[in-house]
């Protein structure tokens, strides 16, 4: 079935206006040679009776295990109204709102986005959403890199205990376009940068440092020392949080004597499912001195011609479709669903809530560590202060671990070994407000059967 | 159509206009005609002082509602300031482009690199023949 409204008798009475016999030769400008071909090698289309057969079949293999996986993504409840509201096809399906007229509903979701964003990092102005936390973070080094035009190097500090994933994700994105990174290594005692790694390269031209908190491994780094250390550099500071955090933490804002200059992160913690990895998407928040170099969609409040409140996309001409080779970035769009999404969820749990959920998230983690290191060969890589996460090493290789526990139902955590093979078997595990006591002794009498011994007394 | 094109300076085919000061630096802007074809100007970002450019060197950029647009720098020199009032005031680049809304001033590699730009006569030319 064609899903076009036009019946042949509509199509043959347009076609003999203007003069053409069949639709076909509307296409005669382009050369023979440059039409495409039938594709070969692709199988004939399924029904949709089979498609959806295939897609049961492939689904049921699914597990539901319990999960304590965190790593960049974490499993919150999400309050049914969130998906309830933003399954309405006027949200689910909405597009880029470039005219402005015929979409103040949208573009007045975004400004309230991009208030809730602002003020929960403590900054000035936010934009309409990137792709995710990893590329989010690439854009914000190439914005920094616009943005300091003092410093020539585009060297960027990177400390080891960034997300490893973001890290090559910002070195295949920047990587090309002359960017150089610096690694720094933490303190295998506390999980936090190392601070003297990081005084190595005092006096040099640093353009950039990044700064993220909770890290790679839940351990909170000293980050008012970081931050001033950067900016005495005359660095710009890139600060990667976790959004439920911030309920509980210093926002970016306020880190050391002024604050840090650009903001990133993963959004999806905000009321977007986990959904095998995507999709998700990044915020960016900076001060209004850096507004003109942040990439990505801007909507502002404005008056019209009558003097009425509303909302209009604006500081387009950053944009690719003004700019072109100059523009501060190629994306010239945002996560739109992801991103109203996150906007209904925090009108939802409201600061209180969000603090709620961080802090049970806290506490349900320090209360799994506990249960784990009891049994014999796992203990706590890190003491220091940590968040939602915390990485334990275990007395043998982890992916086997992983795999038995998988079998009791149970995805146990990350298996961080390849990350930091200096450390040893190590395995990131991570429990929210979704988890409960009992899920914590199953976890817990799960994994002291695997490792062959009883949980201590 | 802005076609206010004062004797005295010179000009580039880039609409950039130059202004020989009695100190040995030159003050560049943008025409009234360049102000016009712009419209309103919100922002203008303007070099750091100290900076060395080359003839022809993209130096500043004007925007307005409606584009950003890259200002060249007419001759090569040594950047001696921006002007900051412009942050506060980009309209002055639109009700005085060749007072107010000057955009930087230059210390000339050689002042000679001056006398070979177009005189008011020429780019008046120079617009009449684009207009065609």
């Amino acid at each position: 079935m064609a899903f076009i409204p036009h019946t042949d008798d509509d199509v043959r009475q347009m076609l003999a206006t203007i003069g053409v016999e069949r639709i076909e030769d509307l296409f005669d400008e382009i050369p023979p040679a440059l039409r495409a071909a039938p594709l070969t090698g692709i199988p004939p289309a399924a029904s949709e009776m089979e498609i959806g057969r295939l897609m049961s079949e492939r689904a049921a293999r699914d597990g539901r295990p319990l999960s304590f996986i965190g790593a960049g993504a974490y499993e919150h409840h999400i309050p049914a109204a969130v998906w309830a509201i933003v399954t309405r096809g006027e949200i689910y399906s909405a597009y880029t709102p470039y005219q402005a007229e015929a979409s103040q509903g949208t573009l007045q979701t975004i400004y309230e986005y991009q208030t809730m964003l602002a003020s929960l990092t403590g900054m000035e102005v936010s934009n309409a959403s990137l792709y995710d936390g990893a590329s989010g973070l690439a854009e914000a080094c190439l914005m920094a890199v616009r943005a300091n035009r003092r410093s020539k190097s585009l060297r960027i500090l990177m400390p080891r205990a960034v997300n490893p994933t973001y890290r090559k994700c910002v070195q295949a994105i920047a990587g090309n376009q002359n960017l150089r990174f610096e690694e720094i290594g933490f303190d295998p005692a506390s999980g936090q940068t190392a601070f003297d790694a990081v005084e190595r390269h005092a006096g040099s031209d640093v353009t950039a440092i990044v700064i993220q908190q909770p890290n790679f491994f839940g351990t909170l780094e000293d980050v008012d020392r970081l931050t001033d250390w950067g900016h005495k550099q005359g660095a710009l500071v890139i600060a990667v949080v976790n959004p439920t955090s911030l309920a509980l933490l210093k926002p970016p804002g306020e880190w050391g004597e002024r604050g840090v200059d650009i903001v990133v992160g993963e959004g999806q913690p905000l009321g977007v499912p986990l959904a095998a990895g995507g999709p998700y998407f990044g915020f960016m928040t900076t001060r209004m001195e850096h507004v003109r170099q942040m990439p990505g969609r801007i909507v502002g409040r404005t008056l019209d011609l009558d003097g009425r409140p509303g909302f209009t996309l604006t500081l387009q001409a950053r944009e690719q479709h003004i700019r072109r080779g100059k523009a501060t970035s190629n994306i010239c769009t945002n996560q739109g669903l992801l991103m109203s999404a996150a906007t209904i969820y925090l009108a939802i749990v409201g600061p209180e809530g969000l603090e709620r959920v961080a802090s049970a998230s806290m506490a349900r983690t320090a209360e799994l560590v506990a249960a784990l290191t009891k049994i014999k060969g796992v203990r706590e890589a890190f003491t220091t202060p940590r968040f939602h996460e915390a990485l334990l090493k275990l007395d043998r290789p982890v992916g086997p671990v992983l795999d038995e526990l998988a079998r009791h139902g149970i995805a146990g955590g990350y298996d961080a070994s390849a990350d930091f093979p200096e450390l040893g078997p190590t395995l990131l595990v991570c429990a929210t407000e979704t988890k409960t006591s009992g899920d914590i002794a199953t976890y817990a009498a799960a994994l002291g059967t695997v490792l062959g011994t009883a949980r201590a007394a | 159509m802005s076609n206010n094109v004062p004797a005295e300076l010179r000009y580039t085919t880039s609409h950039e206009w130059v202004r020989k000061n009695a100190d040995g630096t030159v003050t560049i802007g943008i025409t009234d005609h360049a102000q016009h074809a712009l419209g309103d100007l919100v922002f203008a970002e303007t070099p750091e002082s100290g900076r060395a450019v080359a003839a022809g060197e993209a130096c500043a950029v004007v925007e307005s509602v409606k584009a950003a647009s890259d200002v060249y720098a007419p001759i090569a020199g040594t950047i001696v300031a921006g002007n900051d009032t412009l942050a506060d005031a980009p309209e002055k680049i639109n009700t005085d482009p060749y007072g107010e809304g000057w955009l930087w001033t230059l210390k000339p590699a050689a002042a000679k690199d001056v006398d070979a730009l177009l005189d008011a006569g020429g780019y008046q030319k120079f617009l009449a023949e684009s207009a065609e």
